[in-house]
């Protein structure tokens, strides 16, 4: 009997996954362990392996399909069996839907575009060299015409294809109401469900301190120095308030929790792993310092750094990504001086990070010059009360306007 | 420079390097008093007399065996083949004992020992007479393997293979013999054994093409320029060891290669060259490799039937367009 391959569950949170790209052609033998395909999950792009030994008969789902867990993409099993049995299992399992085009044109020209999945694959005829670029640059071969003999499609094609993107911004006519349908990725299904349910299920209050970041800034520059005479990196200043937060969540547990209804209980983490926001182009993903309260700032700020770059790089394993007990985001880098976020479940609390700023203040009734940045720390009412944030918050503050006592 | 021609850019390489080394002798037929078939050994018996300069009989079997044995006991010697056709004889001594003894005896004997003369179509020679012999002395490991395509390379060349202590298989031509070209003065001039030549730098299409073959390259590449498109054409000089990262290098620039050879195409060096670069650098590649070749037979006696059967300019400049897709 021919062995059927389901789409795996390969997230906590994952519901489906969009099949981004076959690794092996039907007929191929693979063994147990091979990666046959790539899948975006809701956070991340990864592998599908084999789990048996055996010849891939059929590709049931095509590049592009988003399909639910448990779905049948494909049917292992040695050269001829027959497969209709192991399909037949899976008749009226959810339909399968292609994923729509990255970006089409106005719904009333829709139909005249023909999709990629109309065509079988494996007959386009390309060059090597156009395949590669193809892959490159993320262009679908299925919708290119080739110059080349028989069809085939060559350099030139992909060149022509390149030079014509991004599409020229159409001159708009008046009184035409079109607009561009993007697809929405998984990632930002994720985030649309996380935050919705975040933000209605657990009652959100904000407090905000105005801290006062000289010392901060010379502790960073005297660091920074030394760093650059050993030739290695910096710390930044999230790196201080990643250390600060973590020293103060240690004192507050209260802060370092997640409100469990089912579980009809409040639980306090004896740890503080923190989660730290990252920008990306298609959304943001969140990867996790592991102890953060048990490692020195040359550490936070190596393993903050390391983290990111695999954040831009797609390259995070959901590991990676699960499991804070406190997070924070900062947009200081953009020039906002404050914000409030919304807290990461199953977090009790989230600090927004804004820009240090120079302002004037009054030191002993004179007016000179100073450097504040705003935190803004969101709580769940459910597990945090005013009082509690504020006297958290208040040692953020505290560790941060005397960076020394971090060391002590 | 000087400007020399071909035969006596051999000349020098061989007076040079038996003026440096007295163990470096050259034996062959007609080599002595006649001054060598093509003229290449001119008055090399007056200047280093009969004891290295030899007159062989019709015998290549024997005098390249002698050769080897002089070979094994220490001497350099240079042994001519009036033509590479006529060596078929002495190929046990060549493929079986040049090609292997060293390898057999654990390295305990060596061959500094170069077998050179004329290979490859000559006119209308039949046959017999016009075969080329890169492929078949390439596919047998122990042999170095160089085919030349002008003095200042046949030179420098000749020089380093009367140095080299392994067998070296020296690729000439009849039809180049006379062929003038400059060549350095540079005292000591030697070339190293295994790199190509990028002859004429170019990024529509590479053509390779070693001997005469390297000339229809050339002339491929200049009607290529009339139609506005920079060939970039290689000569390998050493056929074994290729030098395939020159090759590659070029081959990943210009996404297209054709390779010119005059042998015929069943398991030649084009076979060969075309193979490693599918391997090689497929993801680079816009279109399959082509190749231009001798028809796939004997060669033939008619002027005008063999003038169809080797490989003419107009075909690899027919071929490079076909590689590129344009008409």
């Amino acid at each position: 009997m021919a062995i059927a391959v389901e789409m795996p569950k390969m997230t906590d949170t994952m519901q489906e996954g969009v099949l981004v790209a076959w690794l092996v052609e039907e007929g191929s033998t693979i063994a147990a362990g091979d990666v046959i395909a790539q899948v975006e999950t809701d956070k991340a792009t990864m592998d599908v392996e084999a789990y048996d030994d055996g010849v891939l008969l059929k590709r049931v789902a095509a590049e592009g399909d988003a399909l639910p867990i448990g779905s049948l993409i494909a049917v292992l099993g040695k050269t001829g069996e027959d497969v209709s049995d192991v399909l037949k299992a899976y008749e009226g399992a959810p339909t399968v839907a292609a994923a729509p085009e990255e970006a089409v044109a106005a719904p009333a020209t829709v139909a005249e575009v023909p999709t990629a999945t109309d065509e079988d694959p494996k007959r386009v005829k390309a060059s090597p060299l156009a395949r590669r670029m193809a892959k490159d640059h993320g262009l679908n071969l299925g919708q290119l015409a080739g110059s080349g003999p028989e069809g085939r499609i060559i350099k030139r094609d992909i060149a022509s294809a390149l030079s014509a993107r991004p599409a020229p911004t159409p001159v708009r006519a008046p009184g035409t109401r079109e607009y561009t349908s993007v697809r929405i990725t998984q990632m930002r299904k994720a985030i649309a469900r996380r935050l919705a349910e975040s933000k209605f299920s657990s009652p959100h209050f904000y407090l905000t301190v105005d801290v006062a970041m000289e010392r901060c800034v010379e502790a960073r520059r005297a660091i920074n120095r030394r760093q650059e005479e050993r030739g290695e990196s910096g710390i930044s200043f999230n790196d201080f308030v990643t250390k600060a937060c973590a020293t103060a969540l240690t004192q507050h547990p209260a802060v370092n929790s997640s409100y469990d209804a089912e579980a009809g209980e409040i639980r306090q983490y004896g740890y503080v792993d923190i989660g730290i926001a990252v920008a990306l182009e298609e959304g943001l993903v969140t990867p996790v310092v592991r102890d953060a309260d048990h490692r020195s700032f040359l550490e936070i700020a190596a393993e903050t750094r390391a983290l990111a770059t695999k954040a831009r790089n797609r390259q995070l394993t959901p590991d990676e990504m699960a499991g804070s007990t406190f997070t924070t985001s900062n947009l200081g880098m953009f020039g906002i001086e404050s914000f409030t976020a919304i807290i990461n479940p199953p977090n009790a609390a989230i600090l927004a990070i804004g820009a240090i700023r120079d302002v004037p203040v009054v030191e002993n009734g004179q007016v000179v010059a100073g450097k504040r940045m705003h935190l803004t720390l969101s709580c769940d009412h459910r597990a945090v009360d005013g009082a509690t944030g504020a006297r958290f918050l208040s040692a953020v503050q505290g560790y941060l306007e005397e960076p020394l006592t971090l060391f002590v | 420079m000087a400007t020399l021609q071909l035969r006596e850019a051999i000349h020098d390489a061989m007076v040079e390097e038996m003026d440096r080394d007295a163990n470096v002798f050259l034996m062959g037929e007609e080599v002595a008093d006649y001054n060598g078939a093509y003229k290449v050994s001119e008055g090399m018996l007056e200047r280093f007399g009969d004891k290295r300069v030899i007159d062989t009989p019709i015998s290549e079997n024997g005098f390249a065996g002698l050769g080897l044995g002089a070979a094994m006991n220490g001497l350099r010697p240079i042994i001519e083949f009036m033509t590479w056709n006529f060596a078929f004889v002495a190929m046990d001594q060549i493929v079986n004992n040049a090609a292997k003894i060293r390898y057999m005896s654990g390295g305990q004997f060596s061959f500094p020992i170069v077998f050179r003369g004329p290979n490859g179509a000559a006119g209308q020679l039949a046959a017999t007479h016009n075969t080329s012999v890169e492929a078949l002395y390439s596919c047998f490991p122990g042999l170095k393997v160089i085919s030349i395509s002008n003095p200042d390379d046949a030179k420098g060349l000749l020089k380093s293979a009367i140095r080299d202590d392994d067998p070296v298989v020296f690729l000439e031509s009849e039809f180049m013999y006379g062929m003038r070209g400059e060549v350095s003065e540079a005292e000591d001039y030697t070339i190293p054994i295994g790199k190509a030549r990028i002859a004429r730098e170019g990024d529509a299409v590479t053509i390779i093409g070693h001997n005469k073959s390297y000339w229809r390259a050339m002339e491929a590449a200049e009607m290529l320029e009339a139609d506005g498109y920079h060939a970039e054409v290689i000569d390998p000089r050493t056929i074994r060891p290729f030098d395939w990262e020159t090759v590659i290098g070029s081959v990943k620039k210009t996404n297209r290669c054709v390779v010119v050879d005059e042998s015929n195409p069943f398991a030649s060096v084009a076979a060969e060259v075309t193979f490693q670069i599918q391997h090689r650098a497929f993801d680079y590649l816009d279109a399959p490799v082509s190749r231009i070749t001798a028809k796939d037979t004997p060669a033939p006696y008619a002027k005008n039937l063999m003038a169809y059967y080797l490989p003419s300019a107009e075909d690899v400049y027919r071929a490079c367009k076909d590689v590129m897709y344009v008409s």
